[in-house]
């Protein structure tokens, strides 16, 4: 008698358990991009593995910062895993709003990932998001082209060479650009390719008291040689070009070169494009002053503080940011279609070796250093930003007066003076002067 | 006396009014068309306009991708259920303002529409936070609540024009017949003013239906509309434009239909009073 109640508590138990199991949800917020979509493709394998189900909320990337952030700052507890990127996660895990990820498990192995997105998505040394995708910036250029304009190159060229040929490569008769770039306002667009570019020049965002330097002649020299070959060999409208525009053309065979984001490297070899076999791929340029001009970005998987499910959160993250997981994409999908960019082991990988652009991809990564990205010593921590809450907006403003340099409706000059007046005007209101 | 209207002249108006009502309409033309062409077909240059492979691939990655069902019925309910919430309070306060006016009326008119001059964007945190205090984050009717409210003042407004053009007698008539006060606003003025409601109700649902900033930051998975399913295919990295043509395509068609099997009441009822 005792044995059959207890045998029938422990079913009842047991399945009270599944149910609670099966029952938990977890919400997560994140960006409409190829590696992004393909996972959520993939969430059944992680819901029969665990039980655990999973509602996505997929956002333009720029409505999501606005959403997530009013979210988090507001703890409203709407996503148990939000999808940010490097700029806001040492922000946000200094304001304690992000779990530290220090607890994973040994079979994740969090020494794999590489050291420079560890570190850009750390605070004071502590893991507060895992990348599902790392990206640095690197040429994208048109081999035929190349050769036909009788020059070859390098691996790691300059400003000065890829000037010289982009004049080269240009044919406005058969409507071929020699270089495209972003111009087109917005922090994350045009504002982080000048802030990468600025960087190999010798220029930067502050000086170590956080005085602004745009009335440097670094930052002169960066903009007057950015519009110059612009004018020259770069598309019409090109201050109005973002990623988006820059692929559409260079997919179009209407770009020599092109200098962004290291994902951008499947697309241009992907199926639809119409260069597909005639691409190369080499570092971004520099002026010979010890740093160049590529940029690093990971976007990367956070559990907010508050959230009600913390351990099935980072159960979800675990999974999705494995070595497993990339795996589980190479064998449905082919080496060129696994999240880049995050892991060493990936790069070590023979399969994946002979993916076209891949060590590329990898070298652009490991010259990038967040820490040091300046030539002068500079008080911030980012390359293509810096990770202090008030830059976003400060660089929109900047951003956007440079386009209008760009597109002729200022001197490059009054543009300086008044990203200086703008930059100076706002640390001082943030307290930072 | 009726001006005569030559047909030269006539003709010169018909081929006016198709130019700019073609023009108004070749960007959800172009939205269409570009739905069922690849995505290297979607930004080809020069564009490709009628002659490329039609495909309707997008549509099925898109329903295959997405609950469209779900973001359409809660489309149809915050944007059904906040337009006709409005007209049950927009009434009984026209009908007061139209026929029963204070001194001060027409200053509270003016308020009332001075507080769509206030960007939405200023009042986020605190209707966030309010939300997160009453658990109303990510719930249709929370969301209702705030669409119907954000619409108050044009359909107070719209219904407040329409009302005027009864002539108050008629009310006076009904209530000398005995009429209370409920008789008269729904035995007596309602029938008079469908017209005016009926296309203040199609325009308020139009412009619930359109809402992207409130339903966009007040919902996560579960009450999100069709402007959130439409955010879910842009992207700045990454050309997805023929996957957002579709997802617009299947958001915007719900409403092109309605506006064109209502056309006519809406064109009567935005008229209604226009020419004495």
């Amino acid at each position: 008698m005792y044995l059959r109640t207890a045998l029938c508590a422990a079913s009842a138990l047991a399945l009270t358990a599944g149910a609670a199991m099966a029952q938990s949800t977890l919400t997560i917020a994140t960006v409409n991009n190829g590696d992004m979509i393909r996972m959520q493709g993939y969430t059944d394998n992680f819901t029969e593995k665990t039980g655990i189900a999973v509602e996505w909320v997929t956002l333009e990337e720029n409505v999501l910062r606005s959403r997530v952030t009013t979210d988090i700052t507001t703890k409203g507890g709407q996503f148990d895993i939000m999808t940010i990127g490097m700029y806001e996660t040492p922000i946000w895990g200094a304001n304690g709003w992000l779990v530290p990820l220090d607890d994973l498990s040994a079979e994740y192995d969090v020494g794999d990932i590489l050291p420079a997105m560890a570190g850009g998505l750390s605070h004071e040394g502590t893991l507060y998001a895992a990348p599902f995708y790392g990206e640095s910036s690197m040429i994208m250029y048109r081999t035929d082209l190349m050769e036909k304009a009788g020059m070859e190159m390098p691996d790691a060229p300059t400003w000065e060479f890829v000037r010289e040929a982009a004049a080269a490569m240009t044919d406005r008769d058969a409507d071929i650009n020699g270089i495209c770039l972003r111009g087109k306002a917005g922090w994350g667009e045009g504002g982080a390719f000048i802030t990468a570019m600025s960087n190999s020049f010798g220029a930067r965002w502050f000086d170590m008291e956080w005085n602004a330097q745009f009335d440097t002649e670094a930052w002169a020299n960066t903009l007057n040689f950015y519009k110059g070959m612009m004018d020259e060999s770069g598309p019409a409208g090109y201050a109005t070009n973002g990623f988006n525009e820059n692929l559409s053309l260079f997919n179009q065979g209407k770009c020599g070169m092109w200098i962004d984001a290291t994902v951008a490297a499947s697309f241009v070899t992907g199926d639809d494009s119409t260069v597909a076999d005639s691409v190369g791929f080499a570092l971004a340029p520099d002026t010979g002053l010890g740093k160049r001009s590529n940029w690093l970005w990971a976007w990367a998987l956070a559990v907010p503080a508050g959230t009600q499910q913390e351990a099935e959160a980072k159960q979800f993250i675990e999974w999705a940011t494995s070595k497993d997981y990339i795996a589980l994409v190479a064998e449905n999908e082919g080496w060129a279609n696994v999240p880049p960019g995050a892991r060493t082991s990936l790069y070590e990988n023979p399969e994946y070796q002979k993916v076209p652009f891949a060590q590329k991809t990898l070298d652009s990564i490991l010259s990038a250093d967040p820490t040091d990205s300046t030539v002068e010593p500079s008080p911030y921590v980012g390359i293509q930003f810096a990770a202090i809450p008030e830059f976003a907006g400060i660089a929109t403003e900047v951003s956007q007066e440079f386009s209008a340099a760009y597109a002729g409706q200022q001197s490059i000059e009054d543009a300086l003076a008044k990203a200086q007046a703008i930059t100076n005007e706002a640390m001082e209101a943030a307290g930072y002067r | 006396m009726a001006r005569a209207v030559t047909n030269q002249r006539k003709m010169i108006n018909t081929g006016a009014a198709w130019i700019i009502g073609l023009l108004i309409f070749f960007p959800i033309l172009w939205t269409i068309l570009t739905s069922f062409k690849s995505e290297a077909q979607a930004i080809a240059d020069p564009p490709i306009f009628l002659f490329f492979d039609w495909t309707t691939e997008n549509y099925s990655t898109v329903m295959e991708r997405s609950n469209y069902g779900r973001f359409l019925w809660n489309s149809i309910f915050i944007a059904g259920g906040s337009t006709i919430l409005g007209i049950i309070i927009a009434v009984p306060a026209a009908w007061s303002m139209a026929f029963v006016p204070s001194k001060r009326t027409k200053d509270i008119l003016l308020w009332m529409l001075s507080t769509k001059m206030l960007p939405a964007v200023g009042v986020l945190y605190p209707i966030y936070l309010l939300f997160i205090q009453f658990g109303l984050l990510d719930n249709v009717y929370g969301l209702t609540f705030v669409l119907m409210l954000i619409n108050l003042p044009i359909i107070v407004w719209m219904l407040y024009t329409y009302f005027r053009e009864i002539p108050g007698e008629i009310l006076e008539a009904a209530r000398m017949d005995g009429a209370t006060l409920r008789d008269e606003i729904l035995y007596v003025l309602t029938p008079m003013a469908i017209p005016g409601i009926a296309s203040t109700l199609l325009l308020n649902f139009i412009l619930a239906w359109n809402e992207a900033f409130w339903t966009l930051n007040l919902t996560a998975a579960k009450a999100a509309p069709l402007t959130a399913f439409i955010a879910s295919y842009s992207s700045p990295e990454g050309l997805f434009y023929a996957k957002l043509s579709a997802a617009s395509t299947m958001a915007i068609a719900p409403i092109l239909i309605l506006g064109w099997f209502s056309q006519k009441q809406l064109v009567r009822g935005l008229t209604f009073g226009a020419v004495k």
